[in-house]
């Protein structure tokens, strides 16, 4: 394959690649993309990672990730480790342990389950005493029944993202077209032609990473996949004196829990708010915000003294059986699709340079998560 | 209290008794909700019952205007709830408080928002040391506590609040160790026939001018705070000359002063969280004091059951926050059927003449507390911006460099904003730097509305509860 050749398509300019969409996903296979020596382009609606990629958890967790993406989030966990080396800055990234609980017999039989299932994928997740885990989180409550361990846990600080990687995807050579929503493409011999406002950049591969937004951007090809919209809702606390040290979440994935360097608490764990991705509107539950906050108060006594203030919500992608969507989309030469990622932003880098191998005519490393089984037959 | 309230009122200052009154009127079965623990608001702010003044003076003829509306309300049977705060409005208008008795919420029809005003102040360094405080938060002290900001008091900023508060610490056996203006005498000169408009109110610049000269009180017109330092358990005041837009004038000739209190604002901006929460449509006014909800003539914002009165719909004042809250309520009444079309025009018409001649002193007195923009350029780059999170103009600087492109791409990436504040205290301040990259306020963006509108107690907000009292939804896929 010839990476440079520039396509002589009349109009805008022509890139090797134009990815559309630019939260993690899009960010890391432009990125990656651009090192491999491609002329790409990266289009959003609105900045770098702003919308899932800066608003969620950043929770780097394998405790609350699908069985089947155990490996990918591993290797995604390492990279975030180690994002200095690959993305030349740290979004406040640390690692540290993570601890899964379980609270009633119910519980306690799913965490068995789970743990059980993560392994069997490589995941280093054991079952461990009340006192190794009092020993491991002091700011843990003594009701639990179970817990669950695993060393391989940690945080980024999410809102970074956009800062971090932007200054990546400028030095790596990569145009940004920000605040600049596409509304439609056009495929045609020569490759795809974007249409949005100004003057519309063409490419020879196309890559559609529009998280949420995927489903109309599949559409733009005659591609019908249904994606489901989470609406996930996210409390902060203000900055407290330290409370705890890991990130705790429960058997049932509905919590994670961690204190940021800077002292506050994110309280999360996919408790759902409401939204429409069309109007781009979200807004609380409150019944939702209460509970979610009492089992994070459950869970760390000591978040009682502590205030909230802040509380936002973001969208989730969701395929029909919740794995993801990445690879190329068939009948379309080089038009490639990524995203719907279950706990996408800990796997988010890793997904980004499996993609990006394999549009730069590699062997991807590890598999990647076909459409077709999606495409809903009309 | 009520349970099932037609219309909730968020706010019983002027313009929440007012739009009570009106709903009143027409039987209207009407909530005022406000965090306080009883009606007045910022202007009418009560003392405790348990507070008996000992001759230490207050702020003068207010108090009895603010009395004879918490009587007006009492009498009119309209349900109220104090001490609760509001932290949460749905699209449903499912309102949501926190308050003695835990969690609690209101489905009403309607929802007039008469949220008042939040004071600014322009950074400078040593603004947040102990013993600078706002204009606006002195007059809190005074009326609701009886007690002066300190015993030699540095007040400085613009707009009418200067004179009151110097007045009222004067009056309260205070020293006001100088007075500094960012107005010229012709800026209020100019101001004067619209001020006049109203005798008798508060905002009495000229007398109170004139008495605080002849006090010998040093009234430094054209001038601003350049910094104040820690010296002991006091400070040290420097004041500097501007120009007439505010920019720094002959440092040779600036003046230190020793006082243990520094009271410095410069003017209000409108507390529109709870609009832009629910999605009304704003638009940036900074002779309002900043962004406002656009409303037409009946106080409707733009989203039906939505109504907005008082200085939270652009800073006017008490007397036209009172009015617009009266039409408010009239039109509440008129939606929900309770009045005609013509009954509404009837006992709106009269208002409206009211609240425009009332505006005409609002606005004379908005231009007077607007700071000047050279007071941004003066902002060097070790001044503290967001005060929670200790952000300075040159982090703020540098995130701009690094691409942020409006007010919340750059909360992400500084952290500016996010305190426990969040962010009324530096959010215009912020915006304002910005739009000299963007060329404008409206470009600079606001910051996206978020819940709770103030910080709450996790204990108080989870209450007492069991595991099993958590509603846990379904598991995660695994
Ligand atoms: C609140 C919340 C908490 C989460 N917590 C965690 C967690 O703790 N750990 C974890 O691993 N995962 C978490 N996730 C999941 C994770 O955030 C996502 O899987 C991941 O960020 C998805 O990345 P993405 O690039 O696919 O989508 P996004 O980040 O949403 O990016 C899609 C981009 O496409 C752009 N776009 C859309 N339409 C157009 C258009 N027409 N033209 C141009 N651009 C367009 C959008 O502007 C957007 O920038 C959470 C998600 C949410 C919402
Ligand atoms: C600190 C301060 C001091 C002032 N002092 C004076 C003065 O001395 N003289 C003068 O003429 N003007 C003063 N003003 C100007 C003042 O804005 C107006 O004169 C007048 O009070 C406006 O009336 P309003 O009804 O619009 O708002 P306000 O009087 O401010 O009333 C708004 C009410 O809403 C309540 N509220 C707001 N949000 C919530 C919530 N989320 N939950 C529950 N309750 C809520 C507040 O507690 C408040 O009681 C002051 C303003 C401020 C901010």
């Amino acid at each position: 394959m010839s990476v440079n050749d520039k396509a002589r398509i009349p109009g805008g300019e022509t890139f090797d690649a134009a990815v559309v969409g630019a939260g993690v996903m899009g960010a890391t296979t432009a990125l990656f993309l651009a090192r491999g020596g491609m002329r790409c382009a990266l289009i959003d609606a609105g900045g770098v990672c702003r919308e899932a990629s800066g608003v969620n958890a950043g929770t780097l967790t394998l405790h609350m990730t699908r069985a089947a993406l155990i490996p990918y989030a591993m290797r995604g966990w390492d990279m975030w480790k180690n994002a200095p080396d690959w993305l030349g800055g740290d979004p406040g990234v640390c690692t540290t342990d993570g601890l899964s609980l379980a609270f009633t017999a119910q519980e306690a039989a799913l965490l068995e389950e789970r743990v059980e299932a993560r392994r069997a994928q490589g995941a280093p997740i054991e079952i461990v005493t009340a006192s190794r885990a009092r020993e491991i989180e002091p700011g843990l409550t003594d009701d639990a029944r179970l817990v669950a361990h695993c060393p391989m846990d940690g945080y980024v600080t999410a809102n970074l993202t956009g800062h971090t990687y932007r200054r990546a995807l400028v030095e790596a050579g990569v145009r940004l077209y920000e605040n600049a929503p596409v509304t439609g493409i056009e495929a045609g011999d020569g490759g795809f032609r974007l249409a949005m406002a100004g003057v519309a950049p063409r490419a020879r591969r196309l890559v559609l990473a529009g998280g949420v937004w995927l489903e109309d951007m599949l559409a733009w090809l005659g591609l019908r996949i249904p994606i489901k919209a989470l609406v996930n809702q996210l409390i902060v606390t203000e900055r407290v004196q330290p409370v705890m040290r890991s990130v705790l979440g429960i058997a049932s994935g509905l919590l994670s829990l961690k204190q940021f360097a800077n002292g506050t608490v994110l309280v999360g764990g996919g408790w759902q708010g409401k939204g429409d991705r069309a109007r781009h509107t979200t807004e609380i539950v409150p019944d939702n915000l209460i509970g979610n906050l009492r089992l994070a108060r459950y869970v760390v006594p000591a978040l009682a003294e502590t205030r909230i203030v802040r509380a936002w919500l973001g969208f989730e992608a969701e395929t029909s059986d919740a794995l993801p969507l990445v690879g190329p989309l068939r009948g379309i030469a080089e038009a490639y699709a990524i995203g719907c990622v279950h706990s996408g932003y800990t796997s988010g880098p890793y997904f980004g340079r499996l993609l990006a191998q394999r549009i730069l005519g590699q062997e991807p490393e590890m598999p990647l998560f076909d459409a077709d089984r999606l495409l809903a037959t009309p | 209290m009520i349970r099932d309230p037609e219309i909730l009122i968020l706010g019983a200052g002027p313009a929440g008794v007012g739009a009570a009154l009106a709903l009143a009127d027409h039987g209207v079965r009407a909530l005022v909700v406000d965090s306080g623990f009883a009606a007045g608001g910022q202007v009418y702010r009560p003392m405790p019952d348990t507070f008996a003044p000992n001759g230490t003076p207050g702020l003068g003829p207010d108090q009895e205007e603010g009395a004879r509306q918490r009587r007006l309300l009492a009498d009119s049977g309209v349900a109220t709830a104090f001490g609760r705060l509001v932290w949460s409005i749905g699209t449903d208008l499912r309102v949501d408080a926190l308050g003695p008795d835990g969690p609690e919420f209101w489905r009403p029809k309607g929802l007039v928002v008469a949220a008042g005003a939040t004071e600014r102040v322009v950074p400078f360094p040593g603004w947040t040391l102990p013993g600078v405080m706002g204009l606006a938060a002195a007059t809190i002290l005074l009326k609701s506590q009886c007690m002066l900001p300190g015993r030699r008091v540095v007040v400085a900023g613009c707009g009418p609040l200067l004179f009151a508060v110097a007045n009222a610490v004067v009056k309260g056996g205070g020293q006001v160790v100088a007075l500094a203006d960012l107005a010229g005498p012709g800026t209020w000169l100019r101001a004067m026939p619209a001020l006049l408009g109203r005798p008798g109110d508060l905002l009495q610049g000229g007398a109170w001018m004139a008495r605080l000269a002849a006090k010998g009180v040093p009234l430094m017109f054209r001038h601003t705070v350049r910094e104040a330092r820690a010296l002991g358990a006091g400070l040290k005041v420097s004041l500097g000359a501007v120009d007439a837009n505010g920019r720094p004038m002959r440092p040779a000739r600036d003046r230190t002063l020793e006082a243990d209190s520094l009271v410095v604002g410069h003017g209000l901006i409108p507390s529109t969280e709870a609009l832009r929460l629910l999605g009304a449509e704003m638009y940036f006014d900074a002779e309002a004091g900043g962004w406002v909800p656009r409303l037409d003539d009946d106080q409707r914002a733009s989203r039906a059951g939505l109504y907005a009165a008082g200085d939270g719909t652009g800073v006017r004042g008490a007397v036209g926050a009172f009015l617009a809250g009266r039409i408010a309520g009239l039109t509440a009444a008129l939606d929900l059927g309770r009045i005609d079309a013509g009954q509404h025009a009837r006992a709106a018409g009269p208002l409206r003449r009211r609240l425009a001649q009332a505006r005409r002193f609002g606005r004379a007195m908005s231009r007077l507390m607007a700071p000047p923009s050279g007071l941004y350029d003066a902002l060097d780059a070790h001044t503290v911006v967001c005060r929670c999170e200790d952000v300075t103009r040159a982090e703020v600087n540098q995130a701009l460099e690094s691409g942020a492109a409006d007010v919340n791409q750059l909360k992400s990436w500084t952290r500016c904003g996010m305190g426990p504040c969040q962010g009324r205290m530096c959010g215009d301040t912020v915006a304002q730097i910005v739009a000299l990259r963007t060329g404008s306020r409206a470009a600079a963006g606001a910051w996206t509305a978020r819940v709770p509108l103030r910080p709450l107690n996790v204990e108080a907000l989870a209450g007492d509860f069991d595991y099993d009292d958590i509603p846990l939804p379904t598991a995660a896929p695994l």
